[in-house]
C-alpha cells in the first residue's frame, strides 16, 4: 500500500511542478529561475505544515502519510533542477544572480518550513 | 506523451528515493540526514551528466522531459532538506544544520559540474 500511495502522490507532485514551471516561466521569462524557487519555497512551507499537522493533529495511516509527504511533497520540490540552474547562471557569468538564487532558495525555504510548522502548532487542538 | 513519461519516471524516482532513504538510514542512523544528502548530490550529478548528454541527441523531447523533470526532479527533494534542517536546529544541533546546508549546496554544485564535464569529455 505504501508504494501505491507513493506512486499516486509522486505523479501528482511531478505534474504540479511541471505545470507551475511552464506557467511561471511564461510569466517571468528565463532571466532568473523563479519557477523552481517558487516551487521549493511553497513545497517547504506545505511540508512544515503537513509534517506536524499529520504528526500531532490529524489521524492518518502511516502509509498515506508517507505517500503524501515523501511521495507528493518530495516529488513536487527538487534539488537537481536547483543545482543545474545555479550552474547555468554561473556558466553564463551571472555570479551575483547565482548567489542570490542559492541564498534565497535556502533562506526562504527555511523560513517557509518554519512558518508552516509554526502555523500547525499555533492552530492547536 | 510528455505526461506519460513524466508519470512513469516520477514513480520510479519516488521509489528510488524512498528505497535509498530506508537503506541509508538503516546503515548510517538518523543523527545526520545522510540519506537525503546522498540523494541530492547523486541526483545533481546525474542531472549535470544527462542534461548535456541528451541535449544534442536524437531523443524525443517528451522522453527527455520525462527523464530530467519527471525522473531526476522527483528523485531529488528540497522540502525534505528544509524539514530536516529545521529538525536539526530545533534539536539544538545548529552546527549540524549549518553543515547540512553547506554540504548539500556545495557538494550538489560540485556534482553537477562534474556530471556536465563528464558528458562533455565523453563527447556524444
Amino acid at each position: 500500500m505504501t508504494y501505491l500511495y507513493l506512486a499516486i502522490f509522486a505523479i501528482l507532485g511531478a505534474f504540479a511542478r511541471y505545470q507551475q514551471t511552464l506557467i511561471v516561466q511564461a510569466l517571468t521569462g528565463p532571466g532568473f529561475p523563479w519557477a523552481t524557487l517558487s516551487i521549493n519555497v511553497l513545497g517547504s512551507g506545505v511540508m512544515g505544515f503537513l509534517f506536524f499537522e499529520t504528526l500531532e493533529r490529524i489521524t492518518m495511516s502511516p502509509k498515506l502519510r508517507t505517500g503524501l509527504l515523501t511521495g507528493g511533497l518530495g516529488a513536487y520540490t527538487t534539488f537537481s533542477t536547483f543545482s543545474i540552474e545555479t550552474y547555468h547562471l554561473l556558466a553564463r557569468g551571472d555570479i551575483g544572480r547565482a548567489l542570490l538564487y542559492i541564498t534565497s532558495s535556502v533562506g526562504l525555504s527555511l523560513i517557509a518550513v518554519f512558518l508552516g510548522a509554526y502555523l500547525s502548532r499555533s492552530i492547536g487542538v | 506523451m510528455t505526461y506519460v513519461f513524466i508519470a512513469l519516471f516520477a514513480i520510479l524516482a519516488a521509489f528510488a528515493r524512498y528505497g535509498q532513504t530506508v537503506i541509508v538510514q538503516a546503515w548510517a542512523g538518523r543523527d545526520f540526514p545522510w540519506a537525503t544528502l546522498s540523494i541530492n548530490v547523486f541526483g545533481s550529478f546525474l542531472m549535470g551528466y544527462l542534461f548535456y548528454a541528451t541535449l544534442a541527441s536524437a531523443m524525443a523531447p517528451a522522453l527527455r522531459t520525462g527523464i530530467l523533470i519527471g525522473g531526476l526532479g522527483t528523485y531529488t527533494t528540497f522540502s525534505t532538506f528544509s524539514l530536516e534542517t529545521l529538525n536539526l536546529i530545533e534539536e539544538g544541533e545548529s552546527r549540524k544544520g549549518l553543515l547540512y546546508i553547506t554540504s548539500s549546496v556545495g557538494l550538489s554544485l560540485i556534482a553537477v559540474v562534474l556530471g556536465a564535464a563528464l558528458s562533455r569529455s565523453i563527447g556524444v
